[in-house]
């Protein structure tokens, strides 16, 4: 009862087929989680076991074929767009694919002044919204002044992802589902993501909801780990528990095909002036 | 934005669409500033004059006469009525009149013309020669006399009392004018069609009004296409379905049938040119309607646009700036496509008889319409015709160049 007071979300029996007939897949089956105010919990599994799907659930994007949403114990009506808008304030994403995440035909001044006039700030004098961008740029290692006037394809990947950290820097929503943010770039690059991620939450204060195929990014990121296989939730609990006593075949599966999973995560020999 | 407009105009085949189109427009906005003619008055009185430059008799009559001794003159004339096919039909009438064959030198003009004076009967009956045949003998004979004679013209008025002629001057067969000294002479570059008007100056003002048709049908198409397009594709739904069944019913029915009924159900009285380019807008739309709803499918589920989505915007907004800007070079192409096949397709209907009412505006239509009820190509009136499908080939080909170029540089540059 206490830890159901504490979930800021929960999703219960959500279910999303696509398709009819001999075409159905089930790409989600009947998955309870349930994520705690301030937490990191991490969603593992394979490609195609339905990740991205469910986290579209969670966040309004496509509709449950079954089941419900929780968000602050208040069961959530999607029904009308207004609805969903009023949502959003609450929750934000990364997306998997940098690439197209961002509209090519608008100047990236454009994304994060869209994040300040969501905020409220659309009256703000300009001069305090390049200070506001520039702070989220420097968040995330990146020159304000390099940017403006760029368009989106005109960066690397990971240049693309970062700047979608400092929009939620500065969307400062209370839930971040991160879906697979790392899995378009490289080793590098994905250690300073993570690292911003992990700043975010403690800076914030904000919920993540992780999402890789990875168990052992997900063994350092997270408090909790879900493992996913075909739609279904095969495993949960605290990372420690599910990672270092795994009770299901297929999360003894997972970590065996990492290697060295202990010391491969050493991330104090990462040289951040270099990225 | 710029670099698209580069990009574009780095496409041979774009630009060289964008030449030929470009000229015709420069054609039918500054031509009828220089010839100020009505395009549809009758000038000729007669059917299907042939292109050339029209002196005026009379004119050239009055104006002051230049002697020049030019040696081959007299060749010329005689050619100009004697060629080699009249020589050689002068020599098949007398063979077969029972004159011997080798006595017959059709090279040599004056002994020809002797024999035919001597023999030529109009009256006689030749055996298996058709009435045409004989009359053709008849107007040849008539313009043989004379050919070679070397006096002048004597150029008579009637006196106002008498009546009887007299002498005014005489024109000599060396007599020369010079073209700048008559005031009137006409260029009909494409000679006459079968009202007698000038078929140059009525193609210019039927290509300016044909490509008013298809840009007005084009637009609407268009724009109902992609709002159709948009909304079905986007909103989903009961929306959808119902856009779909419409879609679909215009699918079944071939769209140039329905224009030919609808057409033919308004009646010729109120078809004008405006009200064809509706109809024919209002009847085209299906197909760009159908491939706009497919883009936004699938451009709705992508990653930007839940991005957009999730930054508080609208769905009109969303419609706007993530997904019109996505589909905007399709939509363009869509539009010239709209454009070519709309002048076609007033083409189509009024070789029918279904096109605009014929008495205000000449379009590219009616102009083969014209010609087509005047057989102007079974009696060989070829420029007529010729010119009206050159003209018609020449817009769809230069607009369907430009698309080509255009769909060469915008699909790589989506992939950006
Ligand atoms: N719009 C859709 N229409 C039909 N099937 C879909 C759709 N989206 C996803 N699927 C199917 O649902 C299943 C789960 O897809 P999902 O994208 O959620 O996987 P994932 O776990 O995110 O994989 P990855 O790690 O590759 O991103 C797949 O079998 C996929 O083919
Ligand atoms: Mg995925």
């Amino acid at each position: 009862m206490v830890e159901e007071n504490q979930a800021i979300l929960k999703g219960v029996g959500l279910t999303k087929v696509f398709g009819l007939g001999h075409r159905k897949t089930i790409a989600v089956d009947h998955v309870d989680v349930e994520f705690r105010e301030g937490e990191v919990s991490s969603i593992v599994g394979e490609s195609g076991s339905g990740k991205t799907t469910l986290a579209k659930m969670l966040l309004g994007l496509i509709n449950p074929t079954e089941g419900e949403i929780y968000f602050q114990g208040k069961r959530l009506d999607l029904r009308t767009y207004k609805k969903k808008k009023e949502y959003w304030t609450n929750i934000q994403a990364i997306f998997q694919d940098p690439y197209s995440s961002y509209n090519i035909f608008n100047k990236i001044d454009t994304l994060l002044l869209d994040c300040i006039r969501m905020r409220g700030g659309h009256r703000l004098p300009h001069a305090r919204k390049v200070e506001m961008m520039t702070e989220a740029c420097s968040f995330v290692n990146l020159k304000y002044e390099e940017l403006t006037n760029k368009y989106p394809f005109e960066l690397s990947g990971g240049q693309m992802q970062r700047l979608m950290i400092a929009r939620i820097f500065l969307l400062k929503p209370k839930i971040l589902v991160a879906d697979e943010p790392t899995s378009m770039i490289d080793a590098c690059s994905r250690a300073t993501i993570l690292d911003m991620l992990m700043k975010l939450r403690d800076e914030v204060g904000m919920t993540i909801i992780f999402i890789t195929h990875d168990i052992g990014l997900a063994y350092y990121v997270s408090d909790s780990v879900y493992i996913m296989a075909h739609g279904k939730i095969v495993e949960s609990g605290s990372a420690d528990d599910v990672i270092l006593h795994p009770k299901a075949e297929y999360t003894r599966r997972l970590i065996n095909d990492v290697p060295k999973i202990h010391e491969a995560w050493d991330l104090s020999t990462v040289d951040y002036s270099e990225i | 934005m710029k670099h698209t407009l580069q990009q574009i105009f780095r496409s041979g085949k774009f630009v060289t669409g964008f030449s030929i189109f470009t000229a015709l427009l420069l054609i039918v906005i500054f031509y009828p500033l220089i010839v100020r003619d009505d395009p549809l008055a009758n000038i000729g009185q007669g059917t299907f004059f042939p292109p050339g430059v029209y002196v005026n008799v009379y004119d050239s009559i009055n104006a002051p006469p230049y002697i020049l001794n030019l040696s081959d003159a007299a060749a010329k004339r005689v050619a100009s009525k004697l060629g080699n096919q009249e020589r050689k039909d002068l020599k098949e009438w007398l063979v077969a009149a029972g004159i011997p064959e080798d006595e017959i030198d059709i090279t040599d003009t004056a002994k020809l013309l002797d024999l035919w004076e001597k023999n030529y009967d109009p009256t006689k009956n030749i055996p298996g020669m058709t009435l045409a045949r004989q009359r053709y003998f008849q107007r040849l004979n008539a313009s043989l006399q004379g050919i070679l004679s070397v006096e002048g013209i004597t150029i008579a008025n009637p006196n106002p009392q008498t009546g009887a002629l007299e002498a005014v001057k005489t024109v000599q067969q060396a007599d020369y004018v010079n073209i700048s000294q008559v005031p009137n002479v006409r260029v009909l570059a494409l000679g006459t069609d079968n009202f007698g008007r000038d078929v140059l100056t009525e193609l210019v003002k039927a290509t300016g009004v044909s490509l008013q048709i298809g840009i007005v049908a084009g637009i609407i198409a268009t724009l109902i296409g992609l709002i159709l397009g948009l909304l079905g594709g986007y909103v989903g739904g009961t929306v959808d379905d119902i856009i779909m069944f419409i879609t679909n019913l215009f699918i079944v029915i071939p769209s140039f049938v329905l224009l030919i009924l609808i057409s033919f159900s308004i009646g010729q009285e109120k078809r004008g040119a405006f009200t064809i380019a509706v109809v024919i807008g209002f009847t085209s739309w299906v197909w760009t309607a159908r491939a706009v709803r497919s883009q936004v499918i699938s451009l709705r589920v992508r990653d930007h646009v839940n991005l957009s989505k999730l930054s508080g915007h609208s769905i009109p907004h969303i419609i706007i700036n993530d997904i019109l800007p996505y589909i905007a070079s399709y939509v363009v192409m869509a539009l010239i496509l709209q454009i070519s096949s709309g002048i076609l397709a007033e083409a189509g209907l009024s070789i029918l008889g279904l096109g605009p009412r014929t008495t205000e505006v000449p379009t590219l239509g009616l102009m083969m319409n014209w010609a087509m009820i005047y057989q102007a190509q079974i009696l060989g009136k070829w420029w007529a015709y010729l010119p009206v499908l050159v003209t018609i080939a020449l817009i769809t080909f230069s607009m369907n160049l430009m698309n080509t170029g255009l769909d060469q540089v915008f699909n790589p540059a989506l992939r950006e």
